[in-house]
């Protein structure tokens, strides 16, 4: 973990209101793992003053990209980022997924709209520990849905514009009836409700999950304890959404 | 070179500027990122006797300049602080005082002996912003009376610089000031954060799961400043201003007011070597005036207001 003045590459905009950055870094880009995150500072002011966390989504030699959509302060700052300008980025940050595990042959990544963010370098790893993957995506419709750098993708959206009309966690409870998979241990990154419903056909089935959970923080490693975490058993009553996670496996905590 | 060192009581700090409370967590977590030696001093995170779990989610919430939290006093408890976070703070190179946060006198005063016992705390803070349990959960920092006891009570328990943070939401700031001063107090922090809220209109709910929080951040620069002065006439012991502080012109601006130390809070969460570099954009301010010691520029408040229209906001 560090700071690093980053020279920003270029920005894209890759679906309605949602950028893909790019920027250079060789020490976060030869360090980063999947599920990790970026605390960025978006400009040098007090307006908007703190840092916002985003997941790195792609890494490609020496440079990393982070994808985003305009909701609010910081990410219209955000959007303002030209080829040439340098960014604060803090990082790397939080706990990676557990990819390197035995205990599973079938990675199910579910993301629910930029819950993609960490997909694409998870993915990556996942193939280098020789995985075989399904991927679940759910957008509000289908102009929202960003699905590059994806393996085996299925798409849900809410309004039935492309593939599934429903949630993603609909589709993926379909298909969890209909097919078999190796060994399964699902990866998912969404919003909390999306979560929480998740989290109730991983128990049903009996399905490893591990979450990278989305929200808001300070600092990013720990000193404003400003992003708790609610576990299910000790040893203390909260975690760190920063510094113990963002990924927890999902039997760990409350959502 | 001006000289930047500080001196209070038995503790010579390298520097007027130290990282406040809560925002620093116990030094540890911040080592890689900066260079605590350079820092002034390091103020830990609040202690009280037991762990403390902290508030539910959400805690924290940015508003205009500033942000509002509601972390409650989350910390690891004064044991655990001795065995696990004191060895480290001993090998830093600079002063570290401790905070202390408890929900009785008592609690504050056997936080403080089981301190006093160690080596490597170099003073204390007392965090008088914390619901005081006897009195149904009034806080001990908004009663002059209670502010004063917590004073008495400590006093006879240190030799070790004893710092009163005092809150500004009370009426008359300077009360609380002289109250410490009286009951044999070193120093004054000012201010604690101010009581603020935020509301989510699409949900009709508040954004902090205790509803309102404290203010902090550039936002409330102007307020601290205002309390810093109001304080620095009213007593003789120094003041420690914080609120806001951002920049080395921030700083130096509560050091004209007559602060003779300031804290850096909030921006640490935004850039963790904010200190040491505050602290150095202060002896360059006082040396490229020829100003010898840092001292010389507290007080340096003039009475009439400037005429000048070569400043920030054009």
């Amino acid at each position: 973990m560090n700071v690093f003045s980053c020279r920003v590459v270029r920005s894209r905009p890759v679906a309605d209101s949602i950028f893909v950055l790019r920027f250079r870094s060789p020490e976060i880009a030869a360090t980063i793992r999947a599920g990790q995150f970026l605390n960025i500072r978006v400009g040098e002011g007090s307006e908007p003053l703190l840092r916002r966390p985003f997941s790195v989504y792609r890494v490609e030699g020496e440079e990393l990209e982070i994808v985003f959509s305009v909701i609010g302060r910081g990410t219209t700052e955000l959007a303002k980022k030209r080829e040439g300008d340098l960014m604060d980025v803090l990082g790397p940050l939080g706990v990676p997924f557990v990819v390197s595990d035995r205990s599973y042959d079938t990675a199910l990544l579910v993301a629910g709209g930029l819950g993609i963010a960490p997909l694409p370098i998870l993915t990556r790893d996942l193939l280098k520990e020789r995985k075989s993957i399904r991927t679940f995506v759910g957008a509000r419709s289908k102009k929202h849905l960003v699905t590059d750098y994806l393996q085996d993708v299925h798409v849900a959206t809410d309004d039935g514009s492309m593939g599934f009309h429903g949630t993603v966690v609909d589709m993926l409870r379909d298909n969890l009836a209909r097919a078999q998979f190796a060994r399964p241990k699902i990866f998912a990154c969404g919003p909390t409700a999306m979560l929480r419903s998740l989290a109730e056909v991983a128990r049903a089935r009996n399905i490893a999950c591990e979450v990278s959970l989305e929200g808001s923080m300070a600092c990013g490693f720990g000193i404003c304890q400003g992003c708790p975490v609610e576990l299910t058993e000790g040893p203390t009553r909260y975690a760190l959404m920063c510094k113990d996670g963002p990924t927890f496996d999902i039997r760990r905590i409350k959502i | 070179m001006t000289t930047t060192s500080y001196r209070l009581g038995s503790v010579e700090f390298k520097n007027r500027v130290l990282v406040a409370s809560g925002t620093f967590g116990y030094g540890d977590e911040v080592a890689d990122l900066v260079d605590l030696s350079q820092i002034g001093g390091i103020i830990t995170k609040s202690l009280s006797l037991k762990p403390r779990d902290g508030n539910p989610p959400r805690r924290i919430i940015e508003t205009a300049s500033g942000m509002l939290n509601s972390i409650g006093l989350a910390n690891i408890g004064v044991h655990r602080f001795i065995e696990e976070k004191l060895p480290f703070l001993r090998t830093v190179g600079t002063a570290v005082i401790a905070n202390i946060a408890a929900s009785s006198v008592d609690e504050y005063c056997s936080v403080l002996a089981l301190l006093e016992e160690q080596k490597g705390v170099d003073g204390y803070e007392i965090n008088v912003s914390c619901p005081n349990v006897r009195e149904g959960g009034l806080n001990f920092g908004t009663s002059c009376p209670a502010v004063a006891e917590i004073t008495r009570r400590l006093r006879p328990l240190t030799s070790k610089p004893l710092i009163v943070k005092l809150t500004p939401n009370v009426t008359h700031i300077a009360e609380f000031a002289r109250a410490v001063e009286s009951e044999g107090g070193d120093a004054v922090s000012v201010i604690n954060t101010l009581i603020g809220m935020a509301v989510d209109i699409n949900s009709r709910r508040p954004f902090l799961s205790t509803v309102t929080g404290g203010l902090s951040g550039p936002a409330i620069k102007p307020v601290a400043l205002a309390k810093v002065y109001e304080v620095v006439k009213a007593v003789k012991i120094p003041v420690i201003g914080i609120g806001g502080i951002r920049t080395a012109q921030d700083a130096l601006e509560f050091l004209v007011t007559g602060a003779a130390m300031v804290q850096v809070g909030t921006q640490n969460f935004v850039q963790p070597d904010c200190a040491v570099k505050i602290a150095a954009g202060i002896a360059e301010w006082c040396n490229e005036r020829g100003v010898k010691d840092v001292g010389d520029i507290v007080g340096s408040l003039k009475a009439d207001a400037s005429v000048s229209i070569l400043d920030s906001w054009l």
